[in-house]
Order: C-alpha cells, then structure tokens, then sequence
C-alpha cells in the first residue's frame, strides 16, 4: 500500500507544494501543544503544591493565553490551504480527464461507459476532499508529530517514553493490517455504487417502457435491492475499516490509562515530580491523536484514493497514436481503399473489403440491408474507428496519419442518432460554425425543412424534448451550416430517415443544391433517397458493387 | 422548474427534510446514547487520571487510589468499544434511510414518465439520484447525531464541572455554547452565499460532463469539443472559487473553536487558582477542573463539519423534494376496479383532447376534439408530419396524460374510472423511443411477459424476423445488448421492441413509428407481419411514411392536434386532400426505384 500515489504528484503539480506547507504547519503544531502542556503542568503543580496564588502564576497565564491565539492562527491556516490546494487539484484531474476524452476520439472512450466516467468526474472527484485535504495532510502530520512527542514524553520520563514506544507500533501495525483490507472491499463498494447509478439511469429511462408493460413496480423492488446490496457492501466495508480506529481509540486509551497508573504509582514512592507526572499525562494522548484522526479519516480518504487512481489509470492507458499531416485545402479525390472492420461483438456483421471512390459534384448512396455496417464504415471515414485493414484517403493523405482537426475540418456529419447539446436550436445549428450570423442559421433551418422551428428555442440534453423528425432536421442544419462554411465531404446517415414525404424531398433538394463541388456520400434505406442518387455503393457480404448512374437520378 | 420566490421558508424546509431523511428512531436513539456514553467514558477518564496523579503526589496508601486505578482502565476500555459500536449503529441507521429514499424517489418518478421527466437533464437527474440522494445521508450522520451526542457530552462534562467548582463551570458551559452553536453560525452565515451556489454548479458541470461524454462524436466531428472543454473549464474554475470562498469561513470557525477551547482550560486554571487559595476547592481536585474541558472540547470537533453538512443536505434534499414535488400529469382514481376482459370494445375516444400541464417548450403538442374507435381485427392508422400531435394521441390511449375534454371508454366503463395500470394491460405500447435495458435479449423480451418460455419468445423474434439473427449469434437470446442497446443496429432495436410487443398480447396496442430506420423492403414486410400477427387484436399503428396503408381499415390524418381527414386508402386517394397529396409525392417514384429494381434483378 503506498501512501502517496507519486503519480498524483506529477499529475497535480500544485499537490507538493501544499504538503510541505502541512510540513511547518506540523510542526508549529507540535510546538504550541508541547508549551500549553508544560505551561499547564507547571501552572497545577505551583498552585497545588507550591501553594502559589493567581499572581504568582500570571506569567503562565499570559504565556497560556498566547499559546491558545497561535494555535488558533495555526488552525486556520491549515484549512484554508487545505481546502484551497485541493479545489486546484480537482479542477486539474477533471480537466486531464475530460481533454484525454477528447483527445483519444470516440471510439476509445466506447469501452468506458458513461455512468462511471460521469460518477468518477463528479462524486469521485468529490471523495478526494477527504482523501487530499485531510488524509494526506493528516499523514504528513502524524509523520512528525507522533515520534516528535514519544521522544519529548521520553525526555520528561523515560518509563513512560517506553510505554509509548511499545503501544505505538501495535497501533501503526493494526492500522495497516486494517486498511489493507479496507481498501480492498472499498473498491468493491465502488464497484457497487457504478452498478447502482447504471442500473438506476437505465429504469429512470426505460421508466415509460416499464409502465407500458406494467412492469415499473417489479423495477421499484430492483432499485431497492441494488440499493439494500449498496448498504450491505458499504457496511462490511465499514465493520473492517472502523476496526482499525477501534483498535487505534483502544491503544491511545489504554496507553493514557497505563501511564496515568504507573506515573501514580512512582508519585507515591517519590521517584517522579508532579509537574513531569502532569506533562506526560497531558502529551500521551497527544502523540495518539494524529494517529486517531488519521485513522478517523481513513474510511472516507480510501473512496477518495480508489477513485483517484482509477482517474490515474484513465490517464495513464496508452492514447491512440494522433497523425500529424495537413490534408490539401483543395482535395481532388476522396478513396475508401480495401476497408474491412472488425468487432470484437459478433453481433454486429462485419462487411468485405469494400473500395470506392467519391467524385466531386456527385451524390453517391450507401446502400445494403439493415445492420451490414454502413455506419461503421462512415466511423472509419470520420477517423473515430481504426479499420481492420485499409484506408481511407483524402488526396494523398491517408486518414491514420491525417492531422485530425484539419481532417475532419473538411467533413460534415450527419450521424444517424444525432446527440444534440443542451442549449437553443441556433446553438446546436451552429456547433460547427459558432461565428455564423442569424441570417445564416435561419437560411440552414430553413434548408432543412425547419422553418416553423423558432431558433431561440431552448432544447434539453440530447433533444429529449423534441421529436425524432424535430432532432433530425436540426442536425441536418447543423450539417448544412458546416457544408456552406466550407466542409466539401458530405457524410450523411440515413438523413431523411424520420422525415415525411414532403419533408424529405426538400431535404434532398438542399443536398442535390450543396452537392455542387462537394464529394457526398449518403447512407440511404429509403426508395425517394436511393433514386435521388447518382450512383450507389452496396455494402453487403459479398465484393460491393458500383452502379452506374441512373436517368431517373438525373431527372 | 420552481421559481425563487416559491421556494418554501426556511423552516418549511427543514421540516420537510426532516419528514423526508427522518433515520428510524429506534436505532437513531441508540447511536445517539452509545455516542454520549463514549464521550463521557473520555472525559471520565481524564478526570480520573487527573485526580489519580494529584492524589498520588501527596503519597497516600496504595489502597486509597485502589479505586481510581480501576476507574482509568475501565474508562480507557469503555471510551473505545462504545465508539465502536456507535458508527457502526449510526451508519447503518443512515445507510437504511437512504434505501427508504431511493426508493420513494423512484416511485415519484414513475407517474411523471414520459410527459414531465425531460425537464431534468439526464446527467441533472443523476446528480439527483446519486450525489443528492447520498448527500442527504449526511443528516443523520454528520448533522442530527454529531450535535446530538454533543449536547450530551458537554452537559455531562459541565455538571461535573459544576459539582467542584460553578465559576469555572459556568465559564465552560458558556465557551461551548460559543464553540458549538456561535462558531457554526458565523461559518453558515459566512457561507451562505457559497454554499447555495455548491450544489447548482455541481448540477451544471454534471450535466456538462454528461454532454461532454454522450455527444463526443457530435462534438469531435464538428470542433466543438474545444469550446466544450472551455466551458467545463470555466464551471470548474467557478467551482474552484466558491470552494475557496467557503474555506475561508470554514478556517474561522476552526480557529475560534480552537479559541474557545483555551479560554475554558486558562479560566479553569485562574479561577481554580483563586477557588484553591479560598479553601473553595480542594487543591487535588484543580488538575481535575483543569483538565475536564480538554476533554469536553474533543466532542465539539465535528461541529463546524455538521453545520456545513447540514447546508449541504439541505440543499441536496431542495432538489430531490423538487423533483418528487413535481405533479403527475394523470390523477389515479382511489378505487382500483378491474376491467372485465369479456366486455372491453369497443374502446373508444369521443371528442377527446388532451395537453401537458407542464408549460415548458418541450411538451408534446395538444390534441383536440379526436375521435377514435378501435374493434378486435380493426387497424387504425394514425398520420400526420412530426408536431402534429401523434405521440400525445398514443399518451392519451396508454393515460400516460389526462384527457382535458370529452371521454375515453373502454366497454362501458370511463377509464378515468379505472387504474391506469388496469388500462394498460389492456392497451399496449410499442414507442418510437421503446427503452433497451442494459441486458439480455432474453431478459428484454421477457419483460413484456416474465413466464413465457424460449418456444414463445422464439415465435415472437420470428414474426418480427429477428429469430435467423438471433439464432447466429454466439450467446443467442442470452446476448448482452449493451447500454440503451447499443451493441444492436438501429433496425436489429426497432424489431427487438416490436418482438416484445407483440410478446406481451395486450387485446389492443399502438405501434409508435415502428418502421423508422428500416431499410424499405424490411419495413414493408414488417408492417404487413405486423398486421397479420395482430389481426385478432385492436391496432393503432402511428405512422409519417405512408406504405402499407392500402391494409388498414381507417386512415387518420392528423394536422396541428386535430383530424383533417380520415377514411379508406382508397377514399382518400380519390378526396385528393393532404393524404393523397403526401401519398403521391412519396410513392410518385417508388415504382421505378432502382433499389427495387436492384432487388429483383438478383
């Protein structure tokens, strides 16, 4: 078990600074408890034994006082630079975590659902409040403080130094035995909790399809279920992981208790000082309590770890190699070269190699029955899928080597599920072109059949407020706008595929329109669409075939 | 979502948090007592050494400590087995309340689907369930016990103070009431701002994470994502700011504690000292007096982190309330009657309308004035462009929302009358947007009827004609779909919901756009397998692409929430109104459409 994950270091740089600022925070720590101690002693021992009156204990007095004020000072210090050191360092692994998403491109973060990458962006997150801005600095602390008071109890009286010296060690070997197996059973209940959020975001969304099928209060049981497996995960953790602050409470009692008795028992045969007596009982349980916060913190520090090096591991798994060529601004030709895909899911057919070529100024449908990868193909066009074998290529760039931004600057997409972004109408038309003036996202709505669509409308995350045919037209304008702001390759999934007859037809005359100069490519299923093209491409088991144009495609 | 100035009082809301995360009193009682007990054996202890050390100075008889000896040990074993059993008492108190609140989220989320849940964005919503839900078990936990075993501790720890010496005593009692309830409200007040921003900007970077994640493709393909990451950044950094705005409030408070804790030991000792040489207290008793209020003050530590909690589950528990406060678009009637299944038809819509009672943009759109009559064998076809106000018509049917004119019947009976999971076992639903779960095929289908066997669910995958896939593939129907089935195609999705369906033999059932995203020979034939297998039941079928009409008895052409025109195919055809018009433009070329062509060439 190591107690500081050196990669959090390196990957939160502001991290070591903020532990050597717990350093002298400890350290003048120590010094304040140790002078109230003795202050304290030697107040008790004057008045009770010396028989000195409040005058003659004034100077301790004023000395006390101090004391507590710096203390205070101390404190206050600790927790702000704690809870300021640890909202950068959260705000510096969020950020690493949702760049290395975008970096490594869609489909890598496939294999990562989005449940658990969301719990580990948020709550995760949250956990390492206790884990850096009271674990690690508690560490640190108990570090230098403990041994620091074992040697000065020493110092005042050696017999009860010893006492500590032996209880110390069993506390620290419990502590780790404990927390060994804790950390374990938390990363099963972290397991626990990613199965309860997806399992409740998948009823929350299927709650219309339960109730259809009367089946909503069997899932109400589910939830509950999963929830009472959550508290009973979460509970054995807890009996473990509060075992090794019952034994640490246990020690740090047990050892005050044996110095009161055995410092009692020297007192009577007067081989010991009251003040020295009073010291030692003051600072025995001071050298336990780092340890007892410690361990106190431990349980909620061991969520905040788990999550943390999960985080860590997230970063450091090997990103996808990024190509670096520019594609031409003017690119001649666009060619799908010998592509075949493999999935390791076998339920998703896999095509034969397939080759074509796209020309400018002509609209080329790809065709096949449902489920034969056409999208799959589009993936790889787009750079998000590596393909099993072969290339696609823009001139002479092929797209593993592209750059991808100047790649996919000449592309506009058009997915079959199209996601759409919390926001307004206009916004989500101009996700590809975020200058474009009204004029011109009205003139893409209106493109795509979507004039009656009010452009400051605000839509909800993932469009869930508007229809499927709404969400399609949308993300047709968004295409539009990104084909006039200079993309020149179409690729478009089954884009009239909700739309009405009448719809759908204005919809492929804006493409036939923007297809002027433009290389497209179109996934079609429907008879209007699959006419209206110039040649098609059939995506099949077999060796795909080109068609000649048609005449009623020239109509 | 409620507005500012409806958000209830203060006090209303502690109430209603209270009557929401109330832990079982049993056992929170019993925490509470363990919790009082270990504190006190803590301060027993303290005061038992001090009196022991004193004493021991003045060189008594071994025997007079014999008592004192004992009293340490026993305390010193006390103190950790009570805490011991105290956290694991108070967690599983918390733990429990939780399942009970998960549980009566879930339920007030089920009536508000489909009409009122899109409101919440999907990464909001999971804030919801799982950070707020969670937060709230910081009430009982780190708010209502923490103080509890507090009050107890300190009073405790004061009386026996005052039993030695009442100045000092009074002094004690006096810094902890600082400590304990003047420090946390500087802090609350200090925070106020900070701590009702926490919870919306945590809300918000959720729900930007979320976007983040679920469109990166969107987002990629169309450099976005940049922008996006920029907005993240921005959130973070406003959550950055409001944590260090709270950290310096929260340092305060842990300095004054501290504070308050020295001005109790220095009174303690300058009044001692004057009570010693008054002859008003024993002189081995001033370590006592002395030494007790170290121990008090360690059962105040936690308070400033209970006040910050308290704010923390109150907001969390603002935002579950408002979700579970939101109302159901359909009231259930108290009186749970059953249908007689000998006696449903016909079922029937008489000048029926219906709108969303939540105002937000995003609703459905209205109906008016709809009649409709579905008989065992008869196919009702529903059309009209999207917005026209077929997925509330099916709403209506399903009494996903309430009729706000004329009546809906089924036999004789008004189905207002009747529970609206009575209704739905009569009427069925396969939805434009049918939900995948994250299972098996198996498990999927066996959702519309949990007792059917693999013979049945196979003759159900058949007639959607999925069973040659299924039966390829490696695990068969025990496949795992993936999340919202993403392992399928958007076709292999669409018939796998029909399957299940059909599975189901509801006596009546509307198909919501069952054809989208289909290839067009598969569509077609899937219609026409649709109406074959339903052709002894009752069919709606909700449509924009206008084949395979000529099969069905009634055609209904919706247009802005009302009908425009309705009757045969053929009838329609020969009105020439908007069906015909659509018909045309949509099957003017079919004929010579080379797909088919292409088809019939092989």
């Amino acid at each position: 078990m190591r107690a500081i994950d050196p990669r959090l270091l390196r990957r939160a740089r502001s991290s070591s600074g903020f532990l050597l600022v717990c350093v002298v925070i400890g350290l003048a720590i120590a010094a304040c408890v140790f002078g109230q101690a003795v202050t304290l002693a030697m107040g008790i021992s004057r008045v009770f034994l010396g028989g000195a009156d409040f005058h003659g204990i004034s100077i301790l007095l004023v000395l006390l006082a101090g004391l507590t004020l710096m203390r205070a000072a101390l404190s206050y210090l600790h927790e702000t630079a704690a809870a300021r050191a640890t909202a950068v360092v959260k705000s510096q692994l969020r950020q690493g975590l949702m760049c290395r998403f975008v970096d490594a491109g869609p489909s890598w973060s496939s294999e990562h659902r989005t449940g658990e990458i969301t719990q580990l962006a948020t709550r995760g997150l949250d956990a390492l409040d206790a884990y850096f801005s009271r674990y690690l600095p508690q560490l640190v602390l108990t570090a230098i403080i403990s041994p620091l008071f074992v040697v000065v109890v020493w110092a005042t009286d050696w017999i009860s130094g010893v006492v500590l010296l032996l209880t110390l060690p069993i506390v620290l070997l419990f502590m780790v035995l404990a927390g060994l197996s804790a950390q374990r059973r938390t990363n099963d209940r972290w397991r626990a909790l990613e199965r309860m959020s997806n399992h409740f975001l998948d009823v929350a969304e299927g709650l219309t399809t339960l109730r259809v099928f009367g089946r909503a209060r069997a899932q109400r049981r589910a939830v509950q279920s999963v929830t009472h497996e959550y508290r009973r995960t979460t509970m054995t953790v807890l009996r473990v992981s509060f075992l090794s602050s019952f034994v640490l409470e246990l020690f740090a009692s047990l050892s005050v208790a044996i110095v009161a008795v055995q410092v009692g028992l020297r007192l009577i045969g007067g081989s010991i000082e009251l003040e020295a007596a009073l010291i030692v009982l003051l600072l025995a349980p001071e050298a336990f309590q780092p340890l007892r916060t410690l361990g106190a913190s431990y349980h909620a520090a061991a969520e905040g770890r788990s999550a943390t090096e999960k985080i860590l591991d997230i970063l450091d798994e090997p990103a996808p190699p990024l190509g670096t060529r520019i594609t031409p601004s003017a690119v001649e030709f666009v060619a799908v070269q010998d592509v075949t895909v493999h999935r390791a899911d076998a339920s998703i057919a896999t095509f034969a190699p397939t080759s074509f070529g796209l020309r400018r100024s002509e609209v080329v449908a790809l065709v096949g029955p449902s489920g034969c990868g056409k999208s799959t193909l589009l993936s790889v066009m787009l750079g998000f899928l590596e393909p099993f074998a072969g290339t696609v290529r823009m001139d002479g760039v092929s797209v593993a080597e592209a750059d991808r931004q100047s790649w996919l600057g000449h592309i506009a997409w058009m997915p079959q599920r199209p996601t759409l972004v919390a926001g307004t109408v206009a916004g989500n038309v101009r996700l590809g072109a975020p200058d474009a003036t009204d004029t011109e996202v009205a003139a893409a709505l209106a493109k795509a059949a979507c004039k009656g669509l009010d452009p400051r409308r605000p839509i909800a995350q993932n469009g869930a407020d508007l229809s499927a045919g709404e969400r399609q037209r949308i993300a047709l304008a968004r295409c539009f706008l990104r084909t006039e702001r200079g993309a020149d390759l179409l690729l478009l999934d089954e884009p009239t595929a909700h739309l009405d007859a009448p719809t759908e037809l204005h919809a492929l005359g804006a493409i036939r329109q923007l297809s002027v100069g433009r290389f497209v490519l179109m996934v079609a299923h429907r008879p209007a669409a699959i006419d209206f093209a110039d040649r098609t491409v059939e995506l099949g088991a077999g060796i795909p075939e080109e068609r000649p144009m048609t005449s009623a495609a020239l109509s | 979502m409620r507005s500012p100035s409806e958000v209830p009082s203060r006090a209303g809301s502690s109430r209603r948090l209270l009557s929401l995360a109330a832990p079982g009193r049993r056992r929170f009682f019993t925490a509470c007592g363990l919790g009082v007990l270990a504190v006190g054996s803590g301060v027993g202890l303290i005061a038992c050494a001090a009196w022991l050390i004193s004493a021991a100075s003045l060189q008594p008889h071994i025997a007079a400590l014999t008592v004192a000896i004992v009293g340490v040990r026993v305390f010193a074993l006390a103190k950790a087995v009570l805490r011991y059993t105290e956290r694991l008492v108070s967690h599983d108190v918390a733990f429990r309340m939780l399942a009970t609140i998960r549980m009566r989220f879930v339920t007030a989320l089920e009536p508000l689907s489909p009409g009122a849940l899109p409101v919440y964005h999907r990464g909001d919503l999971l804030a919801r369930m799982v950070s707020d839900v969670d937060g709230l078990q910081e009430l009982p936990l780190r708010v209502l016990q923490p103080v509890a075993v507090a009050a107890g501790a300190a009073a405790l720890a004061v009386s026996i103070v005052a039993t030695l010496l009442p100045s000092s005593a009074a002094v004690l009692a006096a810094t902890l009431v600082v400590a304990a309830v003047v420090a946390p409200a500087a802090t609350s007040w200090a925070n106020r701002h900070a701590e009702a921003q926490l919870a919306t900007v945590r809300a918000e970077l959720s729900t930007s994470v979320v976007t983040l994640l679920n469109a990166r493709a969107d987002l990629v393909a169309y450099g976005a994502a940049p922008q996006h990451l920029a907005e993240l950044r921005e959130l973070d950094a406003r959550l950055t700011r409001i944590a260090r705005s709270s950290a310096l409030a929260t340092g305060v408070g842990a300095g004054l504690a501290v504070v308050c804790a020295g001005c109790a030991v220095w009174a303690a000792l300058a009044l001692g000292t004057s009570a010693v040489r008054a002859g008003a207290l024993s002189g081995v008793m001033l370590a006592v007096v002395v030494l007790i209020p170290l121990a008090a003050f360690e059962a105040l530590q936690i308070l400033p982190t209970a006040t910050l909690a308290y704010g923390r589950s109150r907001q969390c528990g603002e935002r579950v309330i408002e979700v579970m406060d939101t109302p159901a678009p359909v009231i259930e009637p108290s009186n749970v009657g059953r249908l007689d299944r000998a006696n449903l038809w016909p079922i029937s819509l008489q000048g029926a309308g219906a709108r969303w009672s939540n105002t937000h943009s995003s609703a459905p759109a209205a109906v008016t004035d709809v009649d409709l009559e579905l008989m065992p064998g008869r196919t009702v076809a529903v059309v009209g462009e999207s917005g026209a106000g077929k997925t509330t018509l099916s709403a209506m049917l399903l009494r996903f929302v309430e009729l706000s004119s004329g009546r809906y019947r089924i036999g004789p009976v008004d189905a207002r009358n009747v529970a609206g999971d009575e209704v739905r076992r009569i009427v069925g639903l396969c939805a434009q947007d049918a939900h995948i779960f994250d299972s098996t095929i198996r498990e999927n289908l066996r959702l519309a009827r949990p007792a059917c066997d693999d013979d049945e669910l196979r003759d159900a995958l058949r007639r959607v004609r999925l069973l040659g896939w299924v039966e390829r593939l490696p695990d068969g129907l025990d496949t795992h779909v993936g999340e919202d089935g993403q392992r399928l195609s958007e076709g292999e999705r669409r018939r796998l919901s029909v399957a299940r369906a059909l599975l189901a033999d509801f006596p009546a059932i509307v198909f919501d756009e069952p054809t989208a995203n289909l290839d067009q020979p598969t569509a077609d034939a899937l219609v026409r397998d649709l109406l074959v297998a339903t052709a002894d039941r009752a069919t709606v079928l909700i449509t924009h692409r206008l084949s395979a009409l000529e099969l069905v008895d009634e055609i209904i052409v919706l247009k802005n929430g009302s009908v425009a025109e309705r009757g045969r195919h053929d009838q329609l055809i020969l009105a020439g109104g908007p069906y015909a018009h659509s018909w045309r433009s949509e099957h003017g070329r079919t004929a010579s459409g080379h797909w088919e062509r292409s088809r019939n060439e092989r």
